[in-house]
């Protein structure tokens, strides 16, 4: 029979890299530094370490499209004949690598264990997401579609169904980078550290109509790395852990984008992985028991569209319950992406998941490395990670919390 | 009894104002040319001109398909292939490509007639088209056009009748391509015209007017090929019709000249206009002759509603610059960079040819629903495949659900713009929109389906469909 997750497992030690164009450190060197940030935060050597769940999308081979085993963590950390596993869900890496350990641990696998995310995304010679894989998957099906060509079939979809106008609609977006850059300003691990206006969001160069290049995240190198163990073992590495309250993890059917009925104004994976885990965690209301979110902002429409179908407001009222009352920001009624989110960190294919969970357990131990982001008294955060585009979504939502 | 049962053409969305030539190279050529999509070719330009030609026509009824260009898009490997598939016809049928000659296209017909005469065929499908690409800075650049025409030859239902050709052939060398030319060759102008087109045009209109007992005055229009406006009114003076009521004048300042697609393009003009008991002399040339008299039936009012060439030059984008023209036709060498990798798997395009040629979707008998790609299991009620029947969605027309218009991936004609289309009977297509103003694209605009290259990936054209905002 199965059993709730709740509070079985915690994260007893995170760590995660300078976000950011790392020129100088590849791969491993950013697996080495999540890793030990991590260890030297639980208080463990990497040896006492007992499986790793290893998450990138592309590993070391970026530009061949992505063969990675658990070698690479291995070889870069040292370990010594551990298991290592390597998961891939796309820009939602991360959340698997997370759930994977967790899930080790509570089948009592193992005592100690390491989620990593990893993403070495500028060795490309050119900005944005390649486009290697024109061709791979269908030779000419869906070819030249982005990342910013799909995500942007949703705002046109927003605006036309809410009867927004173009004009209107730029500014709801603009708004959500504005803050995302806001918080970003304040948050030294970040990528992009200065603060934009309304002006400079509408006016910068268009990537994919309706969204310019300040809708857009940036691409990035980074990683991040959490430690956890069961529950009832935290205390002898903190007193300060975080558990894990729930996992919600969803794979679309994968053809939204080609169904008559969908719309492009909802995720329903996110749908359905926010509702196992709210559900998982005992959470009726998110909006009023959720302290803060950190959701997968990859362009500005995805986080409007996430806090919809995440109930961080109702559908179709972003603009009322978020812009309007700026209740987003971190002194809000629902703090979302006050790390600067995806916008501000980059996004690293592979780390962002992991990346996501740092924030809130920074912030529910009080240690956001700025005091003025810090959200008074956090004790339940939710992390939404997801990969694919609008139709075909992989969606994972971690909800940890104070014991 | 043979004849013409229907008949279709196609002329490209844009047009290449000659001015423009004239800002970059001097001259005042007056007029404009279409030219193609960078996603076009014969191949899709066929399937344009077939698709138009075959409305109404039950397409499991054609039991052959020429293809005629001197264009084809590849040397080895038959373009009729492709071009039956992607109008969805039998597998059964016999497809052939004709090439080499301004000429192939009427050469096309004639096999055709004499197949439905013979037998072997009852309803043949004869398409051409030609794309010929001039070298910057030449006559050609202002003079070639791209177009297709189409005619669906048959025993019964007869539109238009041919009473009688003649044919001849000629070794003459005016224009030319070798194996390896990009641009067409020629030689010195003066005697291509004089001794050739005009020479030869007026030897054959002489004596098929003498061996079938007929003069000038008897036919309605004169429909017929010219390589230029000013040699075609000489051809047209010697055979001695009424330049003002009696000539079906090529359409040079629209399109240009079309090669091989050019007399059936300038005969399905001519057919627009026809009235029941018009006769028409309709005249080819390139490397010999060949001239038919025709005589228009009652039937030809059924089949007015094609878009033909009238309807197919109405709807135009002008090009803004010759920038884009020498982008749109490969003539530009440009950085290269990780970012424009292309790939193919010619196995995978094999095991999807029904919907990526043929652009069948899945009927589920279980939730009625039809949904586009082909499906192992219904998207809508996860029927299994048992339950789900092919059926061809390319005629369907649509609205654009939604849309997006990026600007930095690595298309020729930035922005890419990725289209969500309702197709009627609740079919959605998600699809690149070519073919589109960009200034006009919006929410719930009209659409329809159209077969394009999609890329050239490992140096083989890969054919798919996209969807263009209604050119109607």
């Amino acid at each position: 029979m199965a059993e709730s997750i709740k509070d079985k497992v915690a994260i007893v030690g995170m760590g995660c890299t300078k976000f950011g164009e790392r020129w100088n450190a590849d791969i491993k060197d950013m697996i080495t530094e999540a890793a030990d940030e991590a260890c030297q935060d639980a208080g463990v050597e990497i040896r006492d370490i007992q499986a790793i769940w290893q998450g990138t999308q592309w590993g070391s081979q970026l530009s061949e499209g992505g063969v990675a085993t658990g070698t690479l963590v291995s070889s870069a950390l040292q370990t010594q004949y551990i298991p290592v596993t390597r998961v891939e869900n796309a820009c939602g890496t991360g959340a698997e690598s997370l759930r994977g350990a967790t899930f080790s641990l509570a089948a009592k696998g193992y005592d100690l264990v390491m989620a990593l995310g990893v993403e070495k995304c500028k060795d490309m010679g050119f900005g944005g997401l390649p486009s290697v894989w024109i061709g791979r998957w269908e030779p000419v099906y869906g070819a030249f579609g982005t990342g910013p060509g799909r995500y942007a079939m949703a705002a046109v979809a927003y605006f036309a169904k809410y009867g927004l106008s173009n004009e209107e609609g730029k500014r709801i977006l603009a708004e959500i980078s504005v803050k995302s850059h806001f918080y970003g300003a304040k948050n030294p691990k970040a990528h992009l550290r200065r603060e934009v206006t309304i002006e400079q969001v509408l006016n910068a160069p268009m990537i994919a109509w309706p969204l310019g290049l300040f809708d857009c995240c940036g691409v990035t190198d980074g990683a991040s790395a959490a430690i956890l163990c069961r529950a009832e073992d935290a205390k002898k590495y903190r007193k300060d852990y975080v558990n894990i309250k729930a996992f919600g993890m969803s794979a679309s059917p994968g053809w939204g984008k080609e169904r008559i009925d969908y719309d492009f104004t909802y995720w329903d994976a996110t749908q359905h992985a926010a509702k196992s885990a709210y559900a998982e965690a005992g959470i009726k209301n998110p909006r009023k028991e959720l302290d803060m979110v950190e959701l997968h902002d990859c362009f500005s429409i995805a986080e409007l569209i996430a806090s919809e179908s995440m109930q961080l407001c109702e559908t179709g009222k972003f603009k009322d319950q978020m812009t309007a009352t700026r209740a987003y920001y971190h002194e809000g009624e629902m703090p979302v992406n006050i790390s600067g989110g995806l916008k501000s960190f980059g996004h690293p294919i592979g780390a962002s998941g992991c990346r996501e969970v740092y924030e809130i357990y920074k912030q529910i131990q009080h240690k956001a490395e700025e005091p003025s982001r810090q959200v008074k008294d956090v004790k339940l955060g939710l992390a939404h990670n997801q990969g694919g585009h609008p139709g075909k979504f992989v969606c994972g939502v971690t909800i940890i919390g104070t014991p | 009894m043979a004849g013409i049962v229907s008949y279709g053409a196609y002329v490209p969305m844009y047009r290449l104002s000659r001015a423009i030539l004239g800002q970059v190279w001097g001259g005042g050529a007056k007029g404009e040319k279409a030219i193609c999509n960078c996603d076009e070719d014969s191949i899709t330009m066929a399937v344009e001109a077939g698709t138009d030609c075959l409305k109404d026509t039950d397409r499991k009824s054609v039991d052959a398909l020429y293809f005629a260009s001197t264009t084809a898009p590849f040397k080895e490997k038959q373009s009729a292939s492709f071009v039956a598939a992607a109008l969805d016809l039998r597998e059964d049928v016999a497809a052939s490509d004709f090439g080499n000659s301004l000429r192939a296209g009427t050469l096309a017909l004639r096999a055709a007639l004499d197949a439905v005469k013979a037998g072997s065929a009852k309803k043949v499908l004869v398409v051409v088209a030609d794309c010929r690409l001039p070298a910057p800075n030449s006559a050609g650049e202002g003079a070639l056009g791209d177009g297709a025409a189409a005619l669906l030859i048959g025993a019964t239902d007869i539109a238009v009748e041919i009473e009688a050709s003649a044919y001849t052939y000629s070794e003459f060398l005016d224009v030319w391509r070798l194996e390896t030319d990009r641009f067409q060759r020629q030689w010195e102008e003066r005697f291509i015209l004089d001794e050739g087109y005009e020479a030869h045009m007026r030897k054959a209109f002489a004596a098929f007017l003498k061996a079938n007992k007929v003069t000038a005055k008897d036919f309605t229009k004169a429909a017929f090929y010219g390589p230029n406006a000013r040699s075609h009114q000489t051809v047209a003076t010697a055979l001695g019709v009424d330049p003002k009521t009696q000539v079906q004048v090529p359409l040079f300042d629209s399109v240009g000249n079309t090669g091989a697609a050019m007399a059936l393009m300038t005969l399905v003009a001519a057919l627009e206009d026809a009235k029941p008991g018009d006769k028409i002399l309709f005249g080819n040339y390139g490397d010999g002759t060949d001239v038919h008299a025709l005589k228009v039936g009652p039937a030809i009012e059924k089949i007015k509603d094609r878009r033909g060439i009238k309807r197919h030059l109405a709807s135009k984008v002008m090009l803004e610059n010759y920038g884009k023209y020498v982008t749109f036709r490969g003539l530009m060498q440009f950085e290269e960079t990780p970012q424009t990798r292309t790939r193919t798997a010619l196995t995978a395009m094999w095991r999807d040819r029904n919907w990526v040629y043929r652009c069948h979707g899945h009927h589920c008998k279980k939730c009625d629903k039809t949904q586009f790609p082909l499906q192992k299991r219904c998207m809508y009620c996860q029927a299994e495949e048992k339950f789900l029947e092919e059926v061809p969605l390319s005629d369907r027309k649509g609205v654009l659900f939604t849309y997006s218009m990026d600007e930095r991936t690595a298309v020729i004609d930035p922005p890419n713009i990725l289209g969500a289309i309702n197709l009627d009977g609740g079919v959605r297509i998600f699809s690149q929109v070519t073919d589109r103003d960009v200034k006009t694209v919006k929410v719930g605009m009209p659409m329809e389906m159209t077969f394009r290259r999609i890329h050239d990936a490992l140096g083989v054209h890969n054919y798919f469909w996209k969807c263009r905002p209604a050119r109607d």
